[in-house]
């Protein structure tokens, strides 16, 4: 069985739809922002569906009125980070939720190797299963560089 | 990035963005974009709320004229090419204190927005201190995190010429100068600068600072109100708060401003301002005093001549 048939990590929303053109982008951020929703912008090169925190790049972005500063950011997280996952995440401050309410990938690498499913055996036969991101095979910095 | 393979839901405007976001697509006359972008509300508000400033009426009309002009050259495609297309904006307010160059920056905004040039229409006031950090590393996240939160409307800078001391070279307010040149070149669609503060100090800003004064396409000197012009102010200001003169208070403030316009300080329609509150406090006291007296709603909202004649400005002739 292939475990990443797509070639893509599927994370948080629209990642099974081909990559959002920056318009889609923009339009997406317009709908949080009047929400009411504070954008930050975020990136990693280590995709592990358990790496809930990733790096920040710079602060989340409170009170903004126009989707046009977010882009700045993102342009400029590209600019620095051609080669790494990048994500927008919406924070909902309202009373009882205060916490992300939408997270989708903006930026991805070239190729993503995907993740390998690997067996341990332990006593009595048992199986332990883990999932193992090829990319971190490499050190940081070099992953997604070929 | 790929093009997508399926429509979505409001990228019909948002793909012919330069022409769908104004409001005037399609339009053929002036009187066409005047109506859909109701430009010309705003633009009599600001004649009838603001007393005087005839030259910053003038030019503001004469901005809002070429925009409007724009607007029509767009719609038959004469616009120039694709990214530096639009205007550039950025103004400067040079004035004295109390001369309405931050309400003048709240219609501007909303001239913008209606035409279309802004796309939020929201200012952001922000002075020295919201931009230049405290130590090294500190004012670049700081200086774009207001532009981040000025954009789509208008960024007014008071007292801009606070953000250059050439007296310590070491001071960050370079720093900030130079991100803001950055965000006021490259974002020109996203936001309007506005700076303002006085007219000497400004002038020796945009001396040490030669590649801002270019950037800025409109320079508007605010003039000084006269005395006339401040009776009137006084009065608006009174109506606003359901007080008014009453029987040769009107005589007795003209006196106080002949005197007040002298001595040094004077901030114009702020100082008027001041004064009538201070004339507020006084009315107040005197009908405080008299205990046992029935109020009428006159009583209440009539300033006597005494009120402002007790002021200090009358009591020191000599000095």
């Amino acid at each position: 069985m292939m475990t990443n048939p797509t070639g893509r990590v599927t994370q948080g929303q629209f990642s099974f739809l081909p990559d959002l053109t920056d318009d889609e982008i923009r339009l997406q951020i317009e709908y949080g922002l009047r929400k009411g929703y504070a954008w930050s912008v975020e990136y990693t090169d280590d995709p592990h569906p358990r790496n809930t925190y990733w790096e920040m790049f710079g602060m989340p972005m409170f009170d903004l009125k126009d989707a046009a500063g977010v882009m700045m950011e993102l342009a400029q997280c590209r600019k620095t980070f051609p080669n790494h996952y990048i994500r927008l995440m919406a924070f909902d401050s309202m009373r009882g939720v205060e916490s992300i309410a939408m997270s989708f990938i903006v930026n991805r690498p070239k190729n993503e190797p995907g993740f390998g499913l690997a067996r341990h055996e332990v006593e009595g036969r048992c199986i332990q299963y883990k999932v193992h991101s090829y990319a971190t095979d490499k050190p940081e910095g070099e992953r997604y560089s070929g | 990035m790929s093009t997508p393979l399926y429509s979505i839901p409001g990228t019909a405007p948002a793909a012919s963005a330069p022409e769908a976001a104004a409001p005037a697509a399609g339009a053929r006359t002036v009187n066409e974009v005047l109506a859909q972008s109701q430009v010309e509300a705003v633009m009599d508000e600001l004649d009838r709320d603001l007393i005087g400033l005839a030259p910053v009426k003038q030019r503001i009309r004469d901005i809002a004229a070429l925009l409007v002009i724009d607007k029509l050259r767009a719609s038959l495609g004469l616009a120039a090419d694709g990214k530096h297309s639009a205007p550039s904006l950025h103004m400067c307010f040079t004035g004295n204190p109390g001369t309405g160059k931050t309400t003048v920056a709240l219609r501007i905004a909303e001239i913008l927005h209606r035409l279309g040039y802004v796309r939020k229409g929201h200012v952001v006031s922000v002075t020295r201190d919201d931009l230049v950090g405290q130590y090294i590393g500190h004012t670049a996240p700081k200086t774009k995190e207001v532009l981040k939160r000025a954009m789509g409307g208008v960024l007014f800078i008071d007292e801009a010429y606070y953000l250059y001391r050439p007296e310590n070279e070491r001071d960050y307010g370079q720093e900030a100068i130079e991100i803001l040149l950055q965000v006021m070149e490259n974002n020109r669609d996203d936001l309007v600068v506005i700076l303002a503060g006085y007219k000497d100090r400004m002038d020796t800003f945009f001396k040490s600072n030669p590649g801002m004064s270019s950037r800025i396409a409109h320079h508007i000197d605010f003039p000084d109100y006269s005395s006339g012009e401040l009776l009137q102010i006084a009065e608006r200001m009174l109506q606003a708060q359901h007080y008014r003169f009453g029987e040769g208070a009107h005589e007795a403030f003209a006196q106080y401003l002949q005197r007040r316009m002298q001595q040094p300080h004077f901030a114009n329609a702020r100082s008027v301002r001041n004064a009538l509150d201070r004339a507020r406090l006084r009315a107040a006291s005197r009908l405080f005093a008299d205990r046992d007296r029935v109020l009428t709603e006159a009583d209440l909202t009539t300033l006597m001549p005494a009120d402002i004649l007790a002021s200090r400005v009358f009591q020191a002739p000599a000095s």
